[in-house]
């Protein structure tokens, strides 16, 4: 037994000091797709993109007022770009599989960053960049209603999680979070098995039909006030399977949305300090 | 290699499949697939020489066919979601309830399996203590001893292999990493060898080392997950905290190779999309002492007389059953089985590479199932050693891929997932997926959880659970 003593000192504190002190890891993590500013000014006319062979699904939007827009829309997969009147990505179908990136990094890039603004987002609507005049005042009154619900938590915060149909890796980033590395309990932060004493639900997956009524009863199960944060980009929209399974909205009232597939633990631990007012 | 022949009927085929499972060849998956209006049945069986895939058609519009559960244990979660998918019923089967379908609950009771004076069923899932997939188990017992156990995997259930029909074969590389996200590499690997197979092209040197890199890091980290959660479960705290941190930093070594964590977007049809952004020096220098840290916490940790004694003798797999099932990867090589398709079919850069021979288990209990994946850790550094020094310095290394746009065809594809062997069955037509099947090593052996647990009590559920190191997503798909 005491060997452990002493191998749990070998590497000395390896625990990150992230929010107090900036992380370098955090800083540097490979997040969705997102539009190069300026890339596109609206109403521009954008030159018809050359296009990798079998990269086209059905349906790509007819009406796309932007010269080429159609063939931009066919780049991405899950539908994430949209090119109606101005190019915008919805990070919430964002895959990360980088195609786009690829195919025009003229106009896309990889957003930086776990714990940048905007990397979890308090609206659905606010996962779409660049950002609509609109969502601001959504944002801004989904912040008001959630601070009013989550004052009560102050610096002790019970988390309960729940897979609604991941695949798996969502379930790893989480568990993370309780090693020494993140290490949550020294921001207050405690995973409960029990939804009685739970503040915050974490979502993962895709929402499927089996987990409808488990999510529902363990949703019901916890106390008020309570927040839900949909972890990945599966739980956001569906991801790749958005055919048929379009997230977890349906199904418990989403506060925090949380794209990635799947988000770092640094994005999972930012949704966190969001959803409980200790981080804008 | 794969080889495809028809059998006339389902009696044709389950007389030729006992045959080939006489002669050693393993059961590897059975599927029914809708093919021109019809259902036709198609079973794999494992050999040294490949893949080879029996297939019978079914009588236009019939309902039932004789199950080859009787005859093949194996078949007996296929058999299950054939019924499910397909709605059509294997005559003879043993148990039809519903595996994967949600169905309605009455769908899903269960009749008490043992009884007696005190009995009673523990249902634990599909919402459980702690971070886990979701699902459920429900424990038979009088207090103590678990006499039986069932377990439900229809909870998420995401039809991954419906999903994959009508995908550009580009685009289906994506979905295969996101059936079982914690085996992303090995089954991008598996899909990507049957799209090669299919249009027949061959991968570039240097791809099938960069392939070879990433498959063993994600090997590594599984099975570093394994020995985080066995300690964690026997109350080592600072050992889960190693392994933990051992785990972490092999994700971030992966993270800093390609961008993502899981080492998703780096297989693509044909080869691989980037080459390393680390350097070999690079590379060489962080694993070289996270390869001395893991051996000295293994060592450590085999020799915590507390830890051990909760998994020796626990969760017993006997070499009988195990060959029988063909039970795959650490679970069947703890038991005597070892058929690791990177030595017996190899592929990528496998056939390469020296792996030293494996030691030969038979104990099959929890604490060998830990040994096995503490072997395999060690030959995965030392194989990532040697791919690494045979890879061209970046910029030297041309191409990276091949053209690969198969336009009709079908193959089988396999690699060796952490879990064990990994089997896409892809047809392609008209250069988009008519059909695509996988199939997880934890489909595969998660069935045998239900014969393990003899004399265990339900104390040691958690480390017969850990030791297994499935993923539920790999296994309802």
């Amino acid at each position: 037994m005491s060997i452990w003593v002493l191998r749990g000192l070998r590497d000395g504190i390896v625990t990150a000091r992230w929010p107090g002190r900036p992380d370098e890891y955090a800083a540097s993590w490979r997040g969705p797709a997102t539009v190069l500013p300026d890339a596109v000014p609206p109403g521009a006319v954008l030159p018809n993109a050359v296009l990798p062979g079998g990269l086209a699904p059905d349906g790509a939007a007819a009406g796309s007022a932007l010269a080429g827009g159609a063939e931009l829309e066919r780049l991405c997969p899950t539908g994430a770009i949209e090119a109606v009147d101005q190019l915008r990505v919805d990070q919430g179908r964002c895959v990360l599989c980088g195609r786009c990136v690829a195919a025009r990094p003229d106009l896309f890039t990889w957003s930086r960053g776990a714990t940048r603004p905007g990397a979890a987002a308090l609206a659905r609507r606010a996962l779409v960049v660049p950002d609509e005049p609109e969502t601001d005042a959504a944002v801004a009154a989904a912040r008001a209603a959630l601070a009013e619900r989550t004052t009560a938590l102050r610096r002790s915060v019970h988390v309960r999680h729940v897979d609604a149909g991941s695949d798996g890796s969502e379930e790893w980033e989480i568990q993370a979070l309780l090693g020494p590395v993140y290490d949550v309990q020294r921001l207050g932060i405690f995973f409960t098995a029990s939804p009685r004493h739970a503040d915050v639900l974490l979502v993962t997956g895709a929402g499927t039909v089996g987990m409808t009524g488990p999510l529902r009863a363990t949703y019901d199960g916890m106390p008020d006030p309570k927040v839900v944060i949909a972890v990945g980009t599966d739980a956001v929209s569906g991801g790749l399977l958005s055919d048929r399974l379009t997230g977890v909205d349906g199904e418990v009232p989403v506060d925090v949305w949380l794209p990635g597939s799947p988000p770092s633990p640094f994005g999972i631990l930012n949704a966190l300090l969001i959803a409980t007012g200790r981080l804008r | 290699m794969t080889m495809t022949s028809t059998e006339p009927t389902v009696a044709a085929l389950r007389d030729t499949l006992r045959s080939r499972v006489a002669d050693g060849m393993r059961f590897a998956g059975l599927f029914a697939a809708r093919v021109d209006g019809g259902i036709t049945l198609s079973a794999h069986v494992a050999g040294p020489d490949g893949i080879e895939t029996l297939e019978a058609p079914l009588p236009p519009g019939a309902a039932s066919y004789p199950a080859l559960t009787p005859v093949i244990g194996a078949a007996f979660w296929y058999e299950r979601v054939i019924r499910d998918e397909t709605g059509v019923v294997p005559d003879g089967h043993p148990r039809l309830a519903p595996l994967i379908a949600p169905g309605r609950p009455e769908d899903h009771a269960l009749p008490r399996h043992v009884a007696g004076y005190g009995m009673f069923t523990i249902p634990h899932g599909p919402v459980r203590s702690g971070v886990f997939e979701s699902m459920e188990y429900l424990v038979e017992t009088p207090g103590e001893a678990i006499p039986h156990l069932n377990m439900r995997i229809f909870y998420k259930h995401r039809g991954i292999a419906a999903r994959f029909a009508g995908l550009t074969v580009s685009d289906g590389v994506l979905l295969a990493e996101r059936a079982e996200g914690i085996a992303s590499v090995a089954h991008a690997l598996a899909y990507c060898h049957a799209a090669e197979a299919i249009a027949g092209c061959a991968v570039p040197r240097a791809a099938a080392l960069v392939r070879v890199v990433h498959a063993e890091l994600e090997r590594i980290a599984n099975h570093l997950d394994v020995a985080m959660r066995l300690a964690d479960a026997a109350g080592l705290a600072v050992a889960a905290a190693r392994f933990a941190l051992h785990k972490e930093r092999v994700l971030r070594l992966v993270g800093a190779m390609c961008g993502s964590r899981f080492g998703r977007g780096v297989i693509v049809p044909g080869g691989i999309s980037a080459f390393p952004q680390l350097s070999q020096g690079e590379l060489l220098a962080a694993i070289g002492p996270l390869d001395k840290q893991v051996a000295a916490d293994s060592g450590a940790l085999m020799g915590t007389s507390s830890f051990l004694d909760r998994l020796r003798g626990t969760g017993p797999l006997t070499p009988d059953r195990a060959r029988e099932h063909g039970a795959l990867g650490p679970v069947g090589k703890a038991s005597g089985y070892a058929d690791d398709a990177r030595t017996a079919r190899p592929y990528d850069s496998y056939p390469l590479l020296a792996a030293a021979p494996a030691p030969r288990h038979t104990s099959g209990d929890a604490m060998t199932r830990l040994r096995v994946r503490f072997e395999e850790v060690a030959q995965a550094f030392r194989l990532i050693g040697q791919a690494l020094s045979d890879l061209p310095e970046r910029g030297q290394a041309s191409p990276l891929r091949v053209p690969c746009d198969p336009l009709d065809g079908r193959a089988v594809g396999w690699a060796e997932a952490p879990q064990g062997e990994v089997l896409y069955d892809l047809a392609v037509e008209d250069a988009r997926i008519a059909r695509c099947q996988p199939r997880s090593a934890s489909f595969h052996n998660l069935v045998l959880m239900h014969e393990v647990f003899a004399g265990d009590i339900l104390t040691d559920f958690p480390f017969i659970e850990a030791s297994f190191g499935l993923s539920v997503a790999g296994a309802a798909l």
